[in-house]
């Protein structure tokens, strides 16, 4: 039914996309057409399409001395830009790429990726150059205005429009159809939620007491990075040393990364322990989790002679002597405490887990 | 359907364009696009650039995959760096330095990836504030400013998941903070967090998972938000500089083809040879210094790329407050990483609304304003853009503590009281200078323009002679209006001094011939042709 318009797709009528045709009636026939030049063509079509060049001025008088400057600056931009391609494509392959680090001095290859980007970069902007200096310099400056043609749609649009798209709504009948349209409802909502379960119910994983508990159990020996176990004598007073659980994989474990620290006598002898946690720490010795309880960075400078411990990512500071507690930055909570004993052998070991979660807070976490 | 003849073209190329048109009836669109105009201002150009470190960004990503395997797996590096070779690390890392040292040119399309992304974000964070300022994002174009505030958060987020890719020491401690952030979120963090890490961190499958969000997931949603964003551009037409000529009704400049194709072409082979040679020449995320990631160590002075500084900032300040609601806890992680830029960006999105709300403005705008023109709301961008380098510059809070030799709890506090003191401060600044150069436009439209020129008077004043810009009133004061555009200041943008003589050395060009009768010609400040009225 609809092709029996073809009347709408006449010329005057293909233009209404565009907005309101800035020229009533039917336009030159095919002969006036054929009969104007390139320039009258050119005007035609901006009034078809509300463009009117109002100013037009060659930048340099043809033949003139700026013309064949100008041309010549663009050519040799052109040139370069051609020159430097080649250049790129000669280093590529020939140039010696491969980096040695021996400790050695000067070597052509650290040159290669700077040579790359320089003849890269000359090739590209150069080309860049030569075309904007070519629309600057040698092409017309033009003044041109187009007209707008915004806002709301002509009335009658509007109303025809929005009469069919309500014609159709009733057609359908989905206003008065209460029926169709709870279950209908009900089965696109339902399916809504149905495009969530395959994504959501394949990604999902309960976490458990995953975030409670580190690898560390009663009676594991504190290893050092190398995987040597701890003695009491192997650490000076002031010192701190980073140490992992004997578990596969423990040297690189997220949250049983400790630190072993050996206060200094005087603030040993001035250390305060959380209630119920007095028995944590074996003589100068305390073991705290590395996982800062802030944004889980691994807490790393440590400060001897103040015994604080400093986060670098966001500069949590942590006071050894009195339980990590926070004392400035972000951060809440002490660092958790690992309570330690020596085993038979004299060697540092865990007594038990971690008493409460270590690292950054979360919703369920307590305390 | 056709009812009269068709031109036959007597060139094969002339022919080959027939053929097209007579099955796709596309010369009325051609043409209309051909003939679209482009308003010629300086500040235009800004999203372009955006939009070109977007397709730099694809073409180098593209390059990038070839090599790259988004892999967690621990192997054993046996490639040509030396330093780490024999080390354990995941495949991204490895292959991540595969990529700077064993394929041939990698470094310098890795590095120029990395150049463009830094570039993206600036771009669009310049154009924002350009369409901020000057109040492009008023009606018709509301929709298209939100569009454009949602592509610059995935351009941020597309940031992130790109250099967390490579898994280096850098980019996996970045990795672990987005763990705890999302930990932090109440109710459902640490299931939100065991969804997407595949349980704990740092489990296996984040980098994988990110690599598909980075290279398809994302890019393809912001590929279409582009399309959108320029769809609407073309449909609404673009904003034009108030100008001689200049109306609501209008748009002055030059027509797409072939003036405005061949500038943007250039300036897209510009834009691209500045990445290619930031990419050579400066280096940018040398990974093989930060070495593998391993959850038990960090650098000092980490800091992410420049995008998400302000973040790291409002993490820094926030006080250390903890909140318990009946046994359940939030931690103070939660409010500067998600409800912080969650309140900044949603702002941000509807400030056309806020802004029509509060004005009771509802009509259409196609010409901008000037910034002093519209003092509150230039004073709402000063505050806002002080309130982010508040934090962004506490984002690197260490480096200046160190740097400067300040200590760094004197840092962190001063970002926080600065964070509350200078933004209102910078409202204040920018309102007053805005009425400022408002009071000075009036004044040069009612006493001219001053000429340096100082007269004695026969009674023995000495006063400045002042051109005025247009016809006078009985007492000397000018007539003319504020327009909304740019008031001429000086002698020379009335063309008192005349147009420079072009030449280097030499004068390429004779000087014109002018008798001191005649009346100069009327030039605009860039020195060209007034544009006639229209």
């Amino acid at each position: 039914m609809t092709a029996a318009h073809p009347g709408a797709h006449e010329p005057g009528g293909a233009q209404p996309a565009a907005g309101t045709p800035p020229t009533a009636g039917p336009g030159p026939t095919d002969e006036e057409l054929a009969g104007m030049s390139r320039r009258e063509l050119v005007q035609l079509g901006g009034e078809m399409d509300g463009v009117r060049v109002v100013h037009a001025e060659p930048p340099v008088s043809p033949g003139s001395r700026q013309e064949k400057r100008a041309e010549r600056q663009i050519a040799m931009a052109f040139t370069g830009a051609g020159l430097s391609a080649v250049a790129f494509m000669v280093l590529f392959p020939a140039w010696p790429w491969r980096q040695r680090y021996d400790g050695g001095g000067f070597q052509l290859s650290s040159l290669f990726t700077p040579l790359l980007g320089i003849t890269l970069a000359l090739a590209l902007t150069l080309v860049g150059v030569g075309v904007v200096l070519w629309a600057k310099n040698l092409m017309p400056y033009e003044v041109v205005v187009q007209d707008r043609h915004e806002g709301a749609s002509p009335e009658i649009e509007r109303q025809t429009t929005a009469a069919t798209l309500m014609e159709g709504l009733t057609e359908t009948g989905i206003a008065r159809r209460t029926v169709i349209k709870r279950s209908l409802g009900f089965a696109g909502a339902a399916l809504g939620v149905l495009a969530a379960f395959p994504l959501i119910g394949a990604l999902i994983k309960k976490p458990g007491d995953a975030l409670y508990t580190t690898p560390w159990r009663s009676g594991m020996q504190l290893l050092s990075s190398n995987g040597v176990p701890i003695r009491p004598a192997d650490m000076l007073p002031g010192s701190l040393q980073t140490v992992f659980p004997p578990v596969q994989g423990g040297n690189r474990s997220a949250d049983g990364v400790t630190m072993l620290i050996r206060l200094l006598p005087e603030q040993a002898a001035n250390y305060r322990a959380r209630p119920g946690q007095e028995s944590f720490r074996w003589n100068d010795f305390l073991a705290f989790s590395k996982i800062c309880t802030h944004a889980g960075c691994p807490v790393s400078l440590y400060e001897r002679q103040t015994a604080r411990i400093l986060c670098p990512c966001h500069q949590s500071q942590f006071d050894a002597t009195n339980d990590a507690k926070p004392i400035s930055g972000p951060a809440t909570r002490s660092l958790p405490q690992l309570p330690l004993e020596l085993d038979a052998n004299g060697y540092f070991t865990a007594k038990s887990d971690y008493t409460e979660p270590i690292g950054p807070a979360f919703w369920e976490r307590s305390s | 359907m056709s009812s009269s003849t068709i031109s036959r073209p007597a060139t094969p190329a002339g022919r080959a364009a027939s053929g097209v048109d007579e099955r796709l009836t596309i010369s009325a669109p051609l043409r209309r696009t051909l003939n679209k105009v482009f308003p010629d201002h300086w500040s235009f150009l800004l999203g372009e650039i955006a939009l070109y470190a977007f397709v730099i960004l694809l073409l180098t990503g593209t390059y990038l995959t070839f090599f790259f395997d988004p892999s967690m797996e621990e192997v054993n590096y046996a490639g040509s760096y030396d330093l780490l070779r024999g080390v354990e690390m995941s495949k991204a890392y490895a292959t991540g330095l595969d990529i700077s040292f064993d394929v041939r040119g990698g470094l310098l399309i890795r590095q120029i990836h990395h150049w463009a992304a830094l570039l993206f974000v600036a771009a669009i964070v310049v154009h924002l504030m350009r369409t901020f300022f000057t109040g492009a994002f008023r009606k018709p174009r509301e929709a298209n400013w939100m569009i454009g505030v949602g592509l610059l958060v995935l351009a941020i987020l597309e940031g992130v998941f790109g250099y967390s890719l490579p898994d280096d020491l850098l980019s996996g401690t970045g990795l672990r903070i987005i763990n705890a952030i999302i930990l932090s979120i109440p109710v459902i963090g640490s299931w939100v967090t065991f969804a997407l890490f595949g349980g704990e961190f740092p489990g296996d499958v984040i980098i994988g998972r990110f690599y598909i969000l980075h290279v398809l997931l994302v890019p393809g949603i912001m590929l279409a938000l582009i399309a959108g964003h320029l769809l609407l551009v073309v449909k609404n037409k673009h904003t034009q500089v108030p100008g001689p000529g200049r109306t609501e009704d209008n748009v002055i400049g030059k027509r797409f083809f072939p003036t405005f194709a061949l500038k943007t072409t250039g300036f897209f082979m510009v834009v691209f040879g500045l990445t290619a040679a930031l990419g050579g020449l400066v280096q940018i995320n040398p990974i093989w210094l930060y070495g593998p990631y391993d959850p038990a160590q960090v650098s000092a002075g980490s800091q992410p790329d420049w995008y998400v500084g302000f973040l790291d900032g409002s993490t820094r300040l926030f006080p250390p407050w903890d909140i318990y609601l009946f046994g359940y806890n939030i931690p103070p992680l939660f409010w500067p990483t998600i409800v912080m830029p969650g309140i900044l960006f949603t702002v941000l999105a509807l400030y056309p609304i806020i802004e029509a709300k509060m004005t009771k403005d509802t009509a259409s705008h196609n010409l901008l304003q000037r910034p002093r023109d519209v003092p509150v709301r230039t004073g709402f961008g000063a505050m806002g853009l002080a309130f982010y380098s508040m934090l962004w510059i506490s984002g690197g809070n260490d480096l200046i503590a160190d740097k400067f030799n300040i200590s760094l709890n004197a840092m962190t506090w001063a970002g926080r009281i600065g964070l509350l003191v200078v933004p209102p401060i910078a409202y204040w600044a920018a309102y007053r200078l805005c009425l400022g150069l408002q009071q000075h436009d009036r004044e040069v439209l009612e006493h001219g323009v001053e000429t340096g020129i100082i007269r004695r008077l026969p009674h023995g004043e000495f006063i400045e002679v002042h051109q005025p810009l247009g016809p006078v009133d009985e007492h000397g004061h000018g007539q003319l209006q504020y327009g909304g555009a740019p008031v001429p200041k000086k002698m020379n943008h009335v063309g008192g001094l005349g147009r420079a003589i072009k030449g280097f050395f030499t004068p390429i060009e004779e000087a014109p011939q002018r008798s001191p009768e005649e009346r100069p010609a009327e030039l605009t400040s860039s020195g060209r042709p007034k544009d006639p009225e229209a």
